[in-house]
């Protein structure tokens, strides 16, 4: 990393903002408060929004926001507010093998940075790359990409389906 | 580009910035304001034979500041056994997704906050925002009726959103944009049968668009029919029992603010926003609209706001409370499949014309 490419006003947003998810990601998982927990989740992921729009994806970077802070963490709250959360610190969250999902962690982070030094090296994005807009992406996903977009939903119905087959009692 | 482009384009970015910090401000507040006393105190009051406030100023009038200043003296309370970090971060989380929301909406051809391309996929997606300020205010309350309150505003409000998603993505395909200037372009431009003098506002043609998404802001904005999360006689006041002070007060404008911001998204999809009808000064393109059009566009979008807030206060006022299985039946087996068909019937016809 040379001093001229860290002083340009989106690298140093970035790293402010990657700064703040790091610090939300060990938050996360050393808070003694399932909703704290939560909440700090959803700093991560509306840190991740952030990253997006700073790459100029602006879609995506609102479809993270409407699903994941929106919608997959509010029924997160709702689930543990519904059955266990309790105002306070509690002392039984941490389980007794936490370090071996920490090395799981980091193989998976070793993982991803090889994978990323062997896909792009050196590689950077061009300055002037045209504004990706969202007719362009979804001529994307419902043109090359219909095959695996269809086989997605097929998936996720039948998660929805097997998920209301295991909740019906009758 | 045309003088007021102009002259914004002379002042430097953090003046600009600071415009349209004071620009949301008024945006936010006034509506706000205007609401609270023109429905809540007056409307309300004579729908019901009574005169409402009428000591403050002339006909009350002054009703507005009185209340801001008795909630501003009140004592900051929280409950003993509250989580009082969220508990004092809840009401702000609310308060700006409102903000967030109402910088996507336009009010002239050039006064604008941000012009975002998926402008209305953005305002869908930050007003989901105020749930989880609603959420966590039930919880750190330390309160039965709290958590229930936040429960019942969480299942509501997600319930109601995805009608109000595919409600509006009947106008999305008829305009062809997800960009609020596109579609306000794309109304005022139109044409009904060859008959250009009312351009084409969508809820003559996604009428039953309209409907759905005024059901679904109803039910966002927790106003009666759809009030369960606040239900004064069984959960005294929900997620705002605990609040008080100028807390409660940011509670309340929140409320009003949302409701504001929301009938301005409803005026810009289907009722042609802050245009006329381009036919009638000669417009074609957004290029050849008049300067004027910056300030008369504001005005003309307050009263649009104005008289769609009034159908929601109208409908606030004349309904009794839905019971809760009453309110998911209806979103989830009534709303979502007209919504699906208006949506297959819409693209049919985009296709077909």
């Amino acid at each position: 990393m040379f001093a001229s490419d860290v002083l340009i006003a989106q690298n140093i947003g970035f790293f402010i903002i990657a700064a703040v998810m790091v610090a939300g990601a060990l938050r996360v998982v050393t808070t003694s408060n399932v909703v704290h927990a939560a909440l700090w989740l959803v700093v991560v992921l509306a840190g991740a929004a952030a990253q997006y729009v700073l790459l100029a994806a602006e879609f995506v970077a609102v479809t993270q926001v409407l699903v994941y802070i929106g919608a997959v963490m509010v029924l997160f709250l709702f689930g543990t507010m519904l059955t266990r959360a309790r105002i306070g610190a509690e002392s039984d969250l941490n389980n007794k093998n936490w370090f071996a999902g920490l090395a799981v962690a980091l193989t998976l982070l070793a993982a991803m940075l090889i994978a990323l030094r062997d896909g792009f090296g050196d590689e950077k994005l061009p300055t002037d790359a045209p504004l990706v807009s969202t007719q362009m992406l979804s001529d994307q996903i419902f043109g090359p990409y219909l095959l695996p977009f269809w086989a997605l939903s097929f998936v996720l119905l039948a998660a929805v389906i097997g998920a209301i087959v295991l909740a019906r009692r009758d | 580009m045309n003088t007021v482009s102009l002259i914004i384009a002379e002042v430097p970015y953090w003046g600009q910035s600071l415009l349209r910090v004071l620009g949301g401000l008024v945006a936010v507040l006034l509506p706000a304001g205007t609401i609270v006393y023109l429905f809540l105190f007056k409307m309300m009051s004579f729908m019901q034979s009574r005169l409402g406030p009428m000591e403050a100023g002339p006909y009350g009038s002054m009703q507005l500041f009185a209340e801001v200043g008795k909630w501003l003296q009140k004592e900051d309370i929280y409950p003993a056994r509250a989580d009082k970090f969220i508990f004092k971060l809840a009401p702000l989380i609310v308060l700006a997704s409102t903000f967030l929301l109402v910088a996507v909406v336009p009010f002239g051809p050039d006064a604008w906050f941000t012009n975002f391309e998926a402008g209305i996929f953005y305002a869908l997606a930050v007003s989901s925002v105020s749930v989880l300020g609603i959420l966590i205010a039930g919880w750190s309350s330390a309160n039965k009726y709290s958590l229930l309150g936040g429960l019942r505003a969480a299942g509501q409000l997600i319930a109601y959103e995805l009608p109000m998603v595919l409600a509006v993505i009947g106008v999305v395909i008829q305009a062809g944009t997800m960009n609020l200037q596109g579609i306000v372009l794309a109304q005022n431009s139109g044409s009904m049968f060859g008959f250009d003098g009312l351009g084409n506002p969508y809820v003559l043609t996604q009428f039953v668009g309209f409907v759905i998404f005024m059901i679904s802001v109803q039910a966002e904005l927790t106003q009666a029919p759809f009030d369960m999360p606040i239900a004064e006689s069984e959960l005294v006041s929900g997620y705002m029992t605990e609040y008080s002070g100028f807390r409660f007060l940011i509670f309340f404008i929140g409320e009003f603010a949302t409701a504001g911001v929301f009938a301005m998204i409803a005026s810009v999809l289907f009722l042609g926003g802050w245009a006329v009808p381009f036919s009638w000064f000669g417009w074609t393109t957004m290029d050849s609209i008049d300067n004027w059009m910056n300030f008369a566009g504001p005005l003309i979008l307050f009263t649009k706001m104005m008289a769609v807030t009034f159908l929601v206060m109208w409908v606030r006022f004349s309904y009794p409370r839905l019971r809760e299985d009453q309110l998911q039946r209806f979103a989830w087996k009534v709303l979502i499949p007209i919504s699906l068909v208006n949506i297959m019937f819409t693209a049919i016809l985009k296709v077909a014309f």
